[in-house]
């Protein structure tokens, strides 16, 4: 049987499966940036109309989901499964949006590292024949997460110089054997990393030690450097995140060039009010199923490497006073 | 699991990543945030001095003032929540906007509205306090504490 890894913890696929359609649904203060032209529906009303954000986060995620079939003409039926994770309790809103379509679910939580998570899986089950067609979603909620994780919207907070802005948006990208131009070639699966970061106003700092870790085991799985690749961006670290990555694998003696960015800060790149960059599940997915995949389309790149990070805490875990545990997954996307 | 010497080496590791993060870190703005709390909550408390002045210029005395006065601090404190003004004040001024009574109101205002979508009694009714409530709890205790001591040294 052929061997479908490389070293520790890379996963190579045999027949690399492609990205037929994709989708980005994006919100309100994220369609000021200068990313927006890159995504497929921008919603000034972060409510889309209903009553409850929790409501609205479902909506986007539809939307996301319906704009990727109905690009690539598909129904619904003929998806095989549904890999979806947010950052809600019980990830409501994957579940309770995946009621709807009448796709066989699997539901995942890898905080902000879902985008990378799910494609892997998808990918990973169309390469293995087990699926024709899969759909890898996410979504975040900049009102939802701060009343998950934070404080009501209204209160009066001063943000911390480390304080970043949950993106509000979904991005979902169907996953198939032919139709599309940019293949998922590879995915590197991150370990569970703690630096004993304990504030939770510091994503930044506690997810950047995951992401070295997760790009170093996969640069030395693969035997690559950095330059191998057009693109090397991580998911949410935002300006003080990406700042640390860059030390931290400059000290491995693999230091990060121009051809690394973070979603985050390209998320919020002038836009006022945003701390120091986007985070949450959809800042990189809107960033690498928008951006990125579209300027592949576009032969302006053809080589990435997407690290989405997440801190796998709880309200609860930090206010018993535990640190915060971190996770980075990577998948490179080639044309 | 790990040995002794592994953990050690560690919990030296994670010192050492978070000297480097503290070093990266951008500090706080001590003296803008200082200076701007100064301003905004002094500026606060004088609209609360106009209020005082213009009851007791319809004959209360300062005491007798000093209610309504409150109320009418909460009020707008309430009313600018309500306007989503509030939070805007907040991180631009910090402590400035969270000391004065009418941050108090906005912390109930805030969680009220935030909660209300689980319903009034499980959501808003539970929960409206999840901000206000330990300042509330440490305030009447302290109160409590305060007033047995001088009630025992004056008796």
């Amino acid at each position: 049987m052929t061997t479908k890894r490389v070293g520790g913890s890379t996963i190579v696929y045999s027949t690399p499966p492609v990205i037929v359609s994709a989708a980005t649904v994006a919100g309100p203060k994220e369609s000021e940036g200068q990313m927006a032209q890159w995504f497929d529906e921008l919603v000034p009303d972060d409510m889309f109309g209903e009553r409850t954000p929790e409501k609205a986060e479902r909506r986007f995620m539809e939307d996301a989901i319906k704009i990727a079939l109905g690009s690539a003409r598909v129904l619904p039926e003929q998806v095989n499964m549904i890999f979806a994770g947010d950052l809600l309790n019980q990830i409501i809103t994957s579940s309770f949006t995946a009621e709807g379509f009448g796709i066989p679910f699997v539901g995942l939580y890898g905080a902000c590292s879902t985008m990378a998570q799910s494609l892997t899986m998808a990918s990973a089950m169309v390469d293995g024949g087990y699926a024709d067609l899969a759909l890898a979603v996410t979504s975040s909620h900049y009102q939802t997460a701060e009343r998950q994780f934070r404080y009501p919207i209204e209160l009066n907070i001063m943000r911390k110089s480390t304080s970043q802005y949950t993106v509000t948006g979904a991005g979902a990208a169907l996953v198939g054997r032919s139709g599309g131009k940019v293949k998922v070639t590879e995915a590197t699966i991150g370990k569970v990393i703690d630096m004993g970061i304990k504030d939770p106003n510091q994503m930044g700092p506690a997810m950047a030690p995951a992401a070295a870790d997760t790009i170093f085991a996969h640069l030395a799985d693969t035997g690559r450097d950095p330059g191998y690749y057009d693109i090397i961006l991580t998911g949410d670290l935002g300006r003080v995140g990406a700042e640390i990555l860059r030390q931290l694998m400059a000290e491995k003696g693999v230091p990060l060039g121009d051809n690394y960015s973070d979603a985050g800060i390209l998320m919020f790149e002038g836009v006022r009010g945003t701390g120091v960059g986007g985070s949450g599940c959809a800042c990189s997915a809107l960033i690498t199923y928008g951006f990125i995949l579209k300027r592949m389309c576009q032969n302006e790149i053809s080589r990435a490497l997407v690290v989405a990070t997440g801190a796998l805490m709880s309200p609860i875990s930090w206010q018993q006073g535990e640190s915060i545990p971190c996770i980075a997954n990577a998948v490179v996307l080639e044309t | 699991m790990a040995s002794p010497g592994a953990k050690k080496q560690k919990a030296d590791e994670r010192a050492k990543y978070q000297r480097l993060a503290a070093s990266i870190v951008p500090k706080p703005p001590l003296v803008r945030n200082m200076v701007v709390a100064f301003v905004v909550g002094g500026l606060i408390c004088t609209v609360g001095q106009g209020v005082i002045n213009a009851f007791m210029s319809r004959g209360m005395t300062q005491d007798e003032a000093t209610a309504p006065t409150l109320a009418t601090m909460i009020l707008i404190g309430s009313v600018l929540t309500g306007l989503s003004a509030y939070h805007h004040i907040g991180e631009f001024a910090g402590a400035g906007a969270a000391i004065p009574i009418t941050g108090f109101a906005n912390t109930i205002v805030a969680a009220a509205m935030d909660f209300k979508r689980e319903g009034y009694i499980l959501g808003m009714g539970a929960k409206m306090f999840i901000i206000a409530g330990p300042v509330l709890v440490y305030g009447i205790l302290s109160g409590v504490l305060v007033a047995l001591i001088r009630w025992l040294y004056r008796g």
